[in-house]
């Protein structure tokens, strides 16, 4: 069983980060990924970051210019990650735009994920069709879940047939944003977040865009499986650096 | 083989979707509607008739004597530096209000590099009286002033691409962004041949009564309707696509496509993108782009901002690919020169973006007896600040 299934069967709320590797420093990463385990985290997002990151707002875009300007490649990030399973026993998701991908070749660059231990992809701009008639067989033959994304604007029909190609979770993105723009939800969004719990999918969700604290993972974890942090974790380790991320996590996984 | 877009969205293996799923929405909605409403016999009606009472069309095509007598051939000049707002641009932008107001849209959102496009989607919005917000790169802002006044006297907004560098490629980011947290009032117009299907096919439809003109234009001077060349400069390659759109499949036309090699190919500083480009993923398609080997965009360099771009819009990389197009980079120099030439030969000044396309004649030769079309894209108001600079005039 890939990491990322097992542990979605846990029985308890998942809280997933991300940050952006590379970032503040450019060896940053793995120690990162350490801290973030320690400090109870159950799952991880490693950005591989890119000049023109169309989903992303302000906060996560510098961070990805300056990851970039401190030396981040695709090649090194494998490098960076060679060891990480000697360590690390939490599920790792890379997320990236496509470019990059395409570039370093796609199937290689799944046979490098597997190789390093990442269980799963999250790539924001190749289209669910695409993947499914020219990627699917491959990611599958590395044993990496792609994750899809949802909007309160995508149709159920839509929904279901992502649901029918996913073996991992779906990400429900919270409002109709790039990412770090807004804070906490409103009625409008926990209606958006029930409809899609109604649906009763086979795969569970996590939502992520707009959480950044307590109250807000919460309220999106009553309606999910989880919630994943992005801008604010990057916001919280530009101001205080990756030595004491448990700063960062306890308000959030507090009872 | 079709050089027009299948029904996939694809020019060959250029083009497609590739965006995230927070615009589907949008850009679904569009290509589920953009034929029908097109076809509607009301909005053909409207379009015809804005381009003929507002734009200006038909523009002529004029015979440009002196210029052919000088490189021994025939010259036509398309003349789109006629049309209201002084460039093809505004064909595009009028479809698309039109577009927009079928899909009772009541926001416009646009990207603009030099200002072309944004003063030709501020003009169109204030027709059209809806609200129009304009991205444009922080340092683009700094050194287009008089677009940036224009489009504000037109009652635009002008908001800054802070992000990257700060240039066009960012304020079409920033423009996507928008519509990524507008997902239901709001319309992109897309200023080139770019972005996710279909509007690379779209565009290319609004610009295509460029070389429907021509046809005509020149069957009543050369009684014939196909030339032996046409030429256009091409960026993200709006003008290139109106200019080629009803010749693609008249394999007696050459298609001549000019990109800005800036400094030259090899400096670092060129745009030339079918040279150095290679197949990746821009603004939602697939084409050819500037990148480093890890997959970064990279950023071009042209003295003229509208060639500035680092793809080429996905139809031209396929008519890159299958030599359907002979692709020839000029320098800043050569379009300098030629745009110098042309003012002095003819009495047209042209934009920069156009002196590239008129700078061919200086290496490549052709027959007396040829018919070469030039798409005249635009004219050199807009440019005057760097011709004086250029020429210490």
């Amino acid at each position: 069983m890939n990491r990322i299934q097992a542990k979605l069967q846990e029985n308890k709320k998942l809280l997933s980060i991300y940050f952006t590797a590379g970032y503040p420093n450019l060896n940053d990463t793995v120690t990162t990924i350490q801290n973030l385990e320690k400090n109870g985290v159950d799952m991880i997002e490693i950005g591989l970051p890119f000049s023109d990151p169309l989903a992303d707002g302000p906060t996560i875009q510098a961070s990805s210019t300056q990851a970039l300007q401190n030396g981040m490649t695709s090649t090194l990030l494998f490098d960076q990650l060679k060891d990480i399973r000697k360590t690390v026993s939490i599920p790792l998701i890379l997320m990236g735009y496509f470019n990059p991908m395409l570039q370093y070749g796609v199937e290689a660059f799944c046979k490098k994920c597997q190789e390093v231990g990442i269980d799963g992809l999250i790539i924001p701009d190749l289209p669910v069709e695409v993947y499914h008639e020219e990627y699917k067989a491959i990611f599958d033959r590395y044993g990496l879940l792609n994750i899809f994304l949802i909007t309160p604007q995508t149709s159920e029909a839509r929904i279901r047939y992502m649901d029918s190609i996913s073996d991992g979770f779906i990400y429900m993105v919270s409002s109709a944003s790039t990412t770090g723009s807004q804070s906490g939800f409103g009625g409008k969004q926990t209606d958006y977040f029930k409809r899609i719990a109604d649906l009763e999918l086979t795969n569970p969700q996590i939502i992520g865009f707009g959480i950044s604290d307590h109250k807000s993972f919460n309220q999106a974890t009553q309606y999910a499986k989880g919630a994943i942090i992005g801008s604010a974790f990057i916001k919280y380790v530009t101001a205080h650096g990756i030595d004491d991320l448990g700063a960062f996590t306890q308000p959030l996984l507090k009872k | 083989m079709s050089y027009h877009v299948n029904e996939k969205g694809y020019y060959g293996q250029f083009g497609g979707a590739f965006i995230p799923e927070m615009l589907y929405p949008n850009v679904e909605e569009l290509r589920q509607n953009y034929l029908k409403v097109m076809a509607e016999p009301d909005f053909k009606k409207e379009f015809d008739q804005l381009l003929r009472d507002y734009v200006g069309r038909p523009t002529p095509l004029y015979f440009a004597k002196r210029l052919s007598k000088k490189y021994n051939t025939k010259i036509y000049l398309k003349r789109e530096d006629l049309c209201h707002t002084g460039a093809h641009k505004i064909n595009n932008t009028i479809g698309q209000i039109l577009m927009a107001k079928r899909l009772k849209k009541k926001r416009i959102i646009a990207e603009t590099g030099a200002g072309q496009h944004g003063v030709a989607t501020a003009t169109v919005c204030a027709l059209a009286g809806l609200e129009c917000i304009v991205y444009m790169g922080e340092i683009d802002i700094a050194r287009q002033a008089p677009n940036v006044a224009r489009m504000k006297m037109l009652g635009a907004e002008v908001r800054p691409a802070l992000s990257g560098s700060r240039t066009l490629k960012d304020a079409t980011n920033e423009a996507i962004r928008d519509w990524i947290n507008n997902p239901v009032d709001t319309h992109y117009i897309i200023g080139s041949a770019v972005g996710p299907h279909p509007y690379p096919d779209m565009v290319a439809r609004f610009q295509s009564v460029v070389s429907e003109e021509t046809k005509w234009q020149l069957k009543t001077v050369e009684g014939r309707e196909n030339p032996d060349y046409m030429v256009a400069c091409v960026g993200g390659g709006s003008n290139a696509a109106g200019a080629y759109y009803h010749y693609l499949n008249e394999p007696s036309v050459k298609l001549i496509a000019v990109e800005a090699a800036g400094k030259g190919i090899y400096t670092g500083e060129s745009a030339a993108t079918s040279v150095l480009g290679k197949e990746g993923v821009i603004h939602g398609s697939k084409t050819l782009l500037m990148q480093t080997n890890d997959g970064q965009i990279t950023e071009p360099y042209s003295i003229s901002a509208g060639l500035d771009y680092p793809g080429v819009g996905p139809m031209h990389a396929h008519l890159y690919e299958t030599k359907r197009a002979e692709f020839i980079s000029v320098t800043d120099d050569e379009a300098m020169t030629a745009g110098l030439e042309l003012s002095q030969l003819e009495g047209i000044i042209p934009a920069i973006e156009t002196s590239h396309a008129l700078a061919i004649f200086e290496t490549k030769k052709f027959k007396p007896e040829e018919v070469v079309v030039i798409s005249l894209s635009g004219r050199g108001d807009k440019d005057l600040n760097t011709y004086i600079d250029y020429f210490k005039l």
